[in-house]
């Protein structure tokens, strides 16, 4: 029985990792958009449920916040906007093929070489991560004769999942983090400056047409009405 | 215990319970929504079948299951097929998730150290259906309801998980029954987060496609938006989807800033220890307060559809990113501040503090400021006349 429930995590490992793989595998084989987009979109749940098993909770909830639920929804709102109704009937397959093949399997050896020797195979995971932490803080406390006292309290506590990415986050590398969101920051607004409809340069400096017309007329209407 | 027991076989019993749960209330809520909207506008409602109508709960379910399944032509099939049934599976999982009673376990699951951030990532995948459904119908009207709906619940989502901010800085917790465990011994989170408790209530109407907000299947403009091209029983998967959802929103709220099944406040009261000194007739309390909790907030949905008018698609956007996120981006800004100031008690201190106090009042001040915003009657535009004369 021992072994049955050691093995019950990795039983699902290989089925979710075996749908998150064929999956992966779909998104590019697939013709028409929405259904790769679809299978991205199992891809990313399958690989949340990966996280799980690994004791990232939070990664995993993050995940599917993100990428599902966030991401993926733009995506289809742009596929859907496109709206690509006249599909070609023959398969379409890139010129580049078989480099892109030498390149995949190239990073499949290299991640096996990182990942086989490392962490990822040690028994117990992320648990040792887990760790008792204490806050303190001054508090009043009032005594059993009635008097009032200024006392330290602390509160301890195993440190969850979300609580240590918290820690590591906002307290070890907070520098780091703030400028990695500044820089998302700026690529956001290189991305909205990038994306906006370029003008010309005599459109820039010059006044639009539409407006000159418009007074052309109204001065046409002055005319008529000064000249009544 | 054998494995199986615990990996599958409990899990899916539990599952099925909460499975049914679900949709008895929202066979019960269809019927109780029609007759309030009744009430609402002086009219009866459905009285007719059954002893004040109580038998259109079973008569609307046959109905949708007799009915011509119709299948628009070229509809893509998969995604047709796909949509309804996408947004029903996050909101029963996550119906798992939630705490209905005092901790000897009432929810379905064992206590996650991400509730909170697990029930959001499983409802904000509830949009998929909508968007498919909308998408596959081959529909113009269709496909407008399905893209303005994702539109409209991405944004809405921002303001949402913003507004729970404040909450988890007060109680230090993502977990759902660490929050209701605080506000027990402290304080409802309404009070010191009556800002987030406004955004929260408002986002959660715009998640569902609620009346004010359900430009998704606007009637006037594009037939009946995304489930236009949708019948029989695949139709009902929709409004069991919204129900659902309406129904897990509910109870987020509830747990989040009603206290959850805790009927008393700094540690006075009705609340998990008295509870739990009762035995199972405390459990039962207890989850009686939530229910009722709950369904006090799903009569204010109805309400709300009884008195709003639809909003238009700019003025929507407009309060989603102009007026609810920076409000909720102040809201935790200020609730910082505070706790700053006067640091947080630990867990289990039965004193109302300072902070709280102050939060409590900055909240309401706002909301004030807020309300006398958007009712000072607006000074009708006039023509500026002289312009005419200068012509």
């Amino acid at each position: 029985m021992e072994a049955l429930t050691s093995g019950m995590p990795f039983l699902v490992f290989l089925i979710i990792g075996t749908i998150a793989v064929a999956a992966s595998i779909l998104v590019v084989a697939m013709r028409n958009p929405v259904h790769s987009a679809l299978f991205l979109l199992l891809t990313f749940l399958c690989v949340a449920v990966l996280f799980v098993l690994k004791a990232a909770e939070f990664v995993a909830a993050v995940q599917v916040l993100v990428y599902a639920g966030g991401i993926m929804v733009l995506f289809l709102f742009v596929v859907m906007l496109i709206n690509v109704r006249s599909l070609p009937e023959e398969r379409v397959m890139s010129a580049f093929w078989k480099g892109g093949l030498a390149v995949g399997l190239g990073l499949f050896i290299l991640f096996a070489g990182v990942v086989r020797p490392g962490v990822y195979h040690e028994p117990k995971g992320n648990e040792r991560d887990l760790r008792t932490q204490t806050t303190y803080r001054m508090r009043k406390v009032r005594n059993a004769d009635g008097t009032v006292t200024e006392r330290r309290v602390g509160r301890s506590r195993v440190v969850g999942n979300s609580e240590a990415i918290g820690m590591v986050l906002y307290r070890d590398y907070l520098v780091p983090f703030e400028v990695a969101s500044l820089f998302l920051l700026v690529a956001m607004i290189g991305a909205i400056v990038i994306g906006k409809r370029e003008l010309l340069a005599e459109e820039e400096e010059s006044t639009p047409q539409f407006i000159l017309d418009r007074a052309e007329k109204e001065k046409e209407v002055k005319e008529v009405v000064n000249g009544r | 215990m054998n494995p199986w027991m615990t990996y599958l076989i409990w899990p899916l019993i539990k599952f099925s319970i909460a499975f049914i749960a679900v949709q008895a209330l929202v066979a019960a809520m269809n019927w109780i929504e029609r007759r309030l909207l009744g009430f609402f506008q002086a009219r009866l409602g459905p009285n007719r079948v059954g002893p004040w109508g109580l038998g259109q709960i079973i008569a609307d379910p046959i109905k949708f299951l007799l009915k011509e399944d119709f299948v628009p032509a070229r509809a893509e099939k998969v995604a047709y097929y796909l949509g309804p049934i996408l947004p029903l599976l996050p909101s029963f999982i996550v119906f798992c998730l939630i705490p209905f009673g005092p901790p000897p376990t009432f929810a379905v699951t064992n206590n996650i150290n991400v509730g909170l951030l697990l029930i959001f990532a499983l409802t904000s995948t509830a949009v998929y259906g909508i968007i498919l459904g909308g998408w596959a119908s081959n529909n113009k009207f269709s496909l407008m309801g399905g893209l303005r709906s994702a539109a409209q619940m991405v944004s809405y989502e921002v303001p949402l998980g913003l507004s729970i901010v404040g909450v988890l800085m007060l109680t230090q917790s993502l977990e759902l029954e660490e929050i209701v465990r605080y506000q027990e011994m402290n304080s409802w989170n309404v009070f010191p987060q009556l800002v987030a408790c406004f955004i929260f209530i408002v986002a959660m109407n715009a998640e569902n496609n609620r009346t004010p907000f359900d430009l998704p299947e606007a009637e006037s403009e594009l037939v009946a938006g995304f489930h236009t091209e949708y019948s029989a029983m695949k139709f009902a998967f929709y409004m069991l989807g919204e129900y659902s959802l309406m129904i897990v929103n509910s109870c987020l709220a509830v747990t989040l800033f009603f206290g959850g099944w805790s009927l008393g406040m700094g540690g006075i009261g009705f609340t998990t220890e008295v509870m739990q000194k009762m035995g199972w007739v405390g459990g039962l309390i207890g989850t009686g307060i939530f229910v009722t909790k709950m369904m006090l907030f799903l009569f204010m949905y109805i309400w709300f559809r009884a008195t709003f008018p639809r909003f238009r698609f700019d003025q929507l956007m407009d309060l989603g990113w102009k007026f609810l996120i920076p409000l909720a981006l102040a809201n935790i800004f200020v609730t910082g501040i505070v706790l700053l100031a006067f640091p947080s008690r630990l867990y289990g201190d039965t004193v109302i503090a300072v902070g709280e106090i102050m939060l409590t009042v900055i909240g309401m001040i706002v909301i004030a400021l807020t309300l006398v915003l958007l009712f000072k009657p607006k000074r009708p535009k006039v023509i500026n006349a002289s312009r005419v004369s200068e012509a």
